[in-house]
């Protein structure tokens, strides 16, 4: 059954979809807190994603030009979300602020306009060229792949993916402890809930807003490492092409419910990948080209079915 | 010194005026009801004390202070905490979170203070890991309170505290106003049931068209015939 069946499942679609989905979910975590809680789609969310991994990849090679040393991209994303950090709070301050008070509309067409801004100024900083953090093939981890090989249940899953499975389980646990335990987490859910509210309660509703910008940005940093380790390549649309997904993943989950993001997420990457699969003959169900339209699909049938998505969040 | 002062306020949103000439004061230990028909100015008085509309003329002190177009925050900070009469808890926090919020101004001591105010709102005390979004409108109404309380509130400001709440809450409602009285807050309260408001009031407004009407004590008021006819639901 396994050698019939499942090897070619589990290592071939489910896990490869798992892996997508972790990455939606992180990005899509993003979105939905600052959808929440500065109450606009940020459309040039993907492109910070893009940015944090070739800010990685720039601390890579320094690391190299300079000390001789190969550093591995996870290393590499602890400096690089610093800078990416400041330069969210710094779009904040210069491009969303003053929309603030404004119609949505505007903030929103306001962060399309910041996604070219962005996108434009990458290439030409970073040339129009793909990079990579790592070429070769990445090979399945041989002790996992023995051990699950002497249980007849051969799972071929390379380092990267274990460190995204893990990384991703890290930014949840650490994301629901700073929203449940922590003063500013609550006070993040406060703002959520009733901006008016909050600030008639004293909150002070700019050092949430600078709050939701590192939040968002650091797991949009994971998001954008773990997507260029994952395909081993950067390139300067990976974060548009990313940004319907996450936001099909933010509206399935229902949007303003971080928990929602992350289900959302996995479910999306899941069901990306899983179209793929042959489950009618011996032909995928859905050729590969058709992946992102899944996402599209999923999407505008949540937002005719249930719009408040799976955790009843917030309805258009 | 009046603990609150407004005095000849001219405010309202943008272009349209809507406090004319408005006047009142609250002193220490007083309970103070602001009644009126429907668009008289009543929510509008109090949201100009929280700076969330412009003050054209006059000025509003705390404690001799001059607070006039100070914002918001500043003002809980200042120590006047305001209950807004719809969406005045936190939903989808529980009501502990919603007290720990309340106390964002003033942090310190918050262990002491949860205390205090699960003692004064016994009713909340079983239930405060509970979705402020799931109690009843009386006791999220208490959570709203216990909340504005959280600060080491000068005075305390409840905009219809009791609308829309069935009539055995809005007794529980008004006699929890009498006992926070009774910890030396003053409160200033705007009230649809003027009866019962100025039934626990010490003095009471009447405003109509954005300024002051009438004033007197509680027990003045409600004997006065006009007052009765206009507001009361009929003479006595």
């Amino acid at each position: 059954m396994w050698d019939a069946f499942g090897f070619e499942f589990v290592n071939f679609y489910f896990i490869p979809g798992l892996v997508l989905g972790c990455i939606y979910a992180l990005g899509a975590i993003g979105i939905t807190l600052t959808f929440s809680i500065l109450r606009f789609a940020n459309f040039a969310h993907g492109e910070l994603m893009m940015i944090g991994s070739y800010l990685t990849w720039t601390v890579m090679a320094i690391a190299t030009a300079f000390l001789g040393i190969a550093l591995h991209p996870l290393i590499a994303a602890v400096p690089a979300t610093i800078v990416l950090i400041f330069l969210f709070l710094w779009t904040d301050k210069f491009f969303y602020k003053p929309f603030r008070k404004a119609d949505t509309i505007k903030v929103v067409m306001a962060s399309f306009g910041m996604m070219l801004v962005l996108r434009s100024a990458v290439q030409v900083i970073w040339g129009p060229n793909q990079q990579t953090f790592v070429s070769g093939i990445a090979k399945p981890n041989p002790v996992l792949r023995e051990w699950s090989g002497g249980l007849d249940l051969m799972l071929l899953i390379p380092n990267k993916h274990l460190f995204i499975f893990a990384g991703t389980l890290i930014f949840v646990i650490a994301l629901s402890y700073l929203l449940n335990r922590t003063r500013i987490g609550k006070a993040m859910r406060a703002v959520s809930d009733s901006p008016d509210l909050a600030h008639v309660t004293g909150i002070d509703v700019d050092q949430v807003i600078r709050a939701t910008w590192i939040v968002g940005g650091t797991c949009a940093m994971a998001a954008g490492v773990f997507l260029a380790m994952d395909v081993q390549m950067l390139e300067t649309t990976m974060g548009f092409r990313m940004l319907l997904p996450m936001f099909a993943a933010a509206i399935l989950g229902g949007i303003g419910k971080p928990y929602g993001a992350v289900v959302g997420g996995l479910v999306i990457g899941l069901a990306e990948e899983l179209s793929a699969y042959p489950w009618i003959g011996d032909a995928p169900l859905l050729s590969p080209g058709y992946k992102s339209g899944v996402a599209f699909a999923i999407m505008v049938i949540m937002l005719i079915v249930r719009p408040q998505g799976i955790f009843k969040g917030r309805s258009f | 010194m009046s603990v609150l002062s407004l005095n000849n306020l001219k405010a309202g949103y943008g272009q349209t005026e809507i406090l004319h000439d408005l006047s009142m004061y609250v002193d220490a230990n007083e309970i103070v009801a602001v009644i009126g028909p429907n668009g008289a100015g009543k929510s509008t008085a109090m949201k100009s004390v929280l700076g969330l509309l412009n003050i054209a003329e006059g000025n509003i002190t705390l404690n001799g202070d001059d607070i006039t177009n100070t914002p918001a925050a500043e003002v809980v900070r200042l120590g006047i905490s305001y209950v807004p009469q719809t969406q005045n808890v936190f939903v989808n926090l529980s009501v502990q979170e919603n007290l720990e919020m309340g106390a964002w101004t003033r942090p310190e001591g918050m262990e002491q203070r949860l205390d205090e105010m699960f003692d004064l709102f016994p009713d909340l005390s079983q239930k405060r890991k509970q979705a402020a979004g799931s109690l009843s409108g009386g006791q999220r109404q208490m959570v709203a309170m216990a909340k504005a309380l959280m600060v080491d509130a000068k005075i305390l400001l409840l905009d219809e505290p009791t609308a829309g709440l069935s009539p055995k809450y809005r007794g529980e409602i008004f006699g929890t106003i009498q006992k926070i009285k009774s910890t030396g807050v003053p409160i200033l309260i705007v009230e649809q049931n003027a009866k019962q408001a100025l039934g626990v009031a010490d003095r009471g407004y009447v405003l109509v068209d954005g300024a002051n009407r009438h004033t007197g004590t509680g027990a003045e008021l409600l004997g006065d015939r006009e007052i009765a006819r206009m507001f009361l639901g009929g003479g006595h």
